[in-house]
């Protein structure tokens, strides 16, 4: 089952421009290393070298912020669900 | 919901009759009137944010208004900036501001300061104030900001703008999460470009700023449900809002004091310039003379195709810094190079920078031309636009 991804602009240059993606995965976690092994660029903006996602970015499923759900990374994706990646922005001016 | 004294105010009769369209609204009245004009808020930034939010506040009659900006009016404001005009070009934004927040409500008390916010001067100006407004554009303000909200138990009101995309929400409103909630720490720096890198929609921190100028007033008249909780995300392109929810994060530790942001952000001044030290550079003038005496070399332009419109160096060759990072741009420059020696340059700098420490990570040499094209511009070629 494919899961729609959303990406945030300053992430699209690493998707082929792309705003959405579909990919495939059972839960949260298979989602996200489908994404980065199919975008190998978004890797290391996404992720520190031992794997765990970066401070200043992070991931919902539908309006939860993944770190807070119980089952985390587990968590399964279900029919419609939406991931978003989501980076810190700074920009006022 | 916010302790405000309002015994010792009262409106005037011209008052009345310029605030009447409140007044007539259950929800505001006469007392929430009052509430406005007690109401004492504090913006950080005078700049895409901070602009329409004043002109806002100060038209709803919020009574004291303070503002923090250390810049002058710029040309290239004005896209964005809406509170200055272009009179007050090349004179201080704080003083742009208070003429015509003045001009809209000659009742409200504006504070000017006229300096940037920093760690030893944030408490004290934030304890004056009862919501503080962040409109600022860089990382360490922000994290500054923020503690400086939670140590003195003030609501900061965030907005933040990229390109075509916005993010608002309330933080440390009524026991709520904060900024580090959020984000517990900063991207390195670089790695998220600018406004002034990326750009930004003209109109697009006008929709932000006046989401934080609502929740203001809101939260001054204690009224409706703010965005404290939620972060709203706002994509100008698609014009869809959606929301997410935030909460606060146990494992954030306690803010107990503040501390050097600039270095929490990883900008010490020490490591900027080792790192410069490791990509020699070549002034425009340098370069000027290579030109006129006919030297080979290769001029690599990292930035985008839509800066290549605005202006260009002659004899530029262009290949965006993405595809560097994405490797064909290195090998696009390594055919290109065929033995000569290889100068690039970008915007001012910073991404050839890092472009030539992608290129000397795959074995190519070269120069970065300090301060990029605007540098160039400024000493050869007054028809290239600084943008």
């Amino acid at each position: 089952m494919a899961t729609k991804v959303l990406i945030p602009s300053p992430l699209r240059p690493y998707t082929d421009n792309l705003e959405a993606v579909e990919i495939e995965g059972s839960n949260v976690g298979e989602v996200m290393s489908n994404l980065i092994a199919r975008y190998g660029e978004l890797k290391r903006h996404l992720y520190t070298e031992d794997g765990k996602l970066r401070n200043f970015v992070n991931v919902y499923l539908n309006d939860e912020d993944v770190r807070t759900l119980a089952q985390g990374d587990n968590t399964p994706v279900g029919e419609q669900a939406v991931i978003s990646i989501v980076p810190a922005i700074a920009g006022g001016r | 919901m916010l302790n405000l004294d309002t015994s010792q105010v009262s409106l005037s009769r011209e008052e009345m009759e310029r605030f009447s369209r409140h007044l007539i609204l259950p929800e505001v009245g006469l007392e929430g009137q009052k509430r406005l004009k007690a109401g004492k808020v504090l913006c950080i930034g005078t700049g895409g944010l901070g602009s329409p939010l004043l002109l806002y506040l100060a038209a709803a009659g919020v009574g004291r208004i303070g503002i923090v900006d250390f810049d002058v009016v710029d040309v290239s404001n004005l896209q964005r900036q809406v509170i200055h005009g272009t009179s007050w070009v090349g004179k201080p934004k704080v003083e742009s501001a208070k003429n015509r927040i003045l001009e809209i409500n000659p009742c409200c008390q504006v504070d000017v300061y006229n300096t940037a916010l920093k760690a030893h001067n944030a408490l004290e100006l934030f304890a004056n104030y009862d919501v503080i407004v962040d409109g600022t554009d860089n990382f360490p303000t922000r994290y500054l900001v923020n503690d400086a909200c939670v140590l003195t138990g003030k609501p900061n009101v965030y907005g933040s703008i990229f390109r075509f995309e916005g993010q608002a929400t309330v933080f440390n409103y009524e026991d709520g999460p904060n900024y580090r909630d959020l984000y517990p720490e900063p991207p390195p720096p670089g790695l998220v470009p600018s406004c002034a890198e990326g750009g930004v929609l003209g109109i697009l921190p006008g929709i932000i700023g006046l989401i934080q100028a609502t929740e203001t007033v809101k939260i001054l008249l204690g009224i409706g449900t703010t965005l404290s909780g939620r972060l709203l995300l706002y994509d100008a392109l698609k014009m869809s809002f959606r929301e997410l929810k935030l909460r606060k994060n146990p494992a954030t530790p306690p803010i107990t004091q503040l501390i050097d942001y600039e270095q929490f952000c990883g900008i010490p001044q020490a490591t900027e310039q080792a790192s410069q030290a490791e990509i020699p550079e070549i002034s425009v003038a340098e370069l000027k003379a290579r030109m006129d005496a006919g030297q080979d070399f290769v001029l690599v332009d990292v930035r985008n195709p839509n800066e290549w419109e605005i202006g260009r160096i002659p004899g530029a060759h262009l290949i965006p810094l993405p595809q560097i990072e994405n490797g064909d741009g290195v090998e696009q420059v390594r055919k290109l190079l065929n033995g000569s020696e290889l100068i690039v340059h970008c915007k001012s700098g910073v991404r050839s920078a890092k472009a030539l420490k992608i290129l000397q990570a795959a074995g190519i040499q070269g120069k970065n031309l300090r301060g990029g094209i605007l540098a160039w511009a400024e000493a050869y070629d007054p028809s290239i636009p600084k943008y």
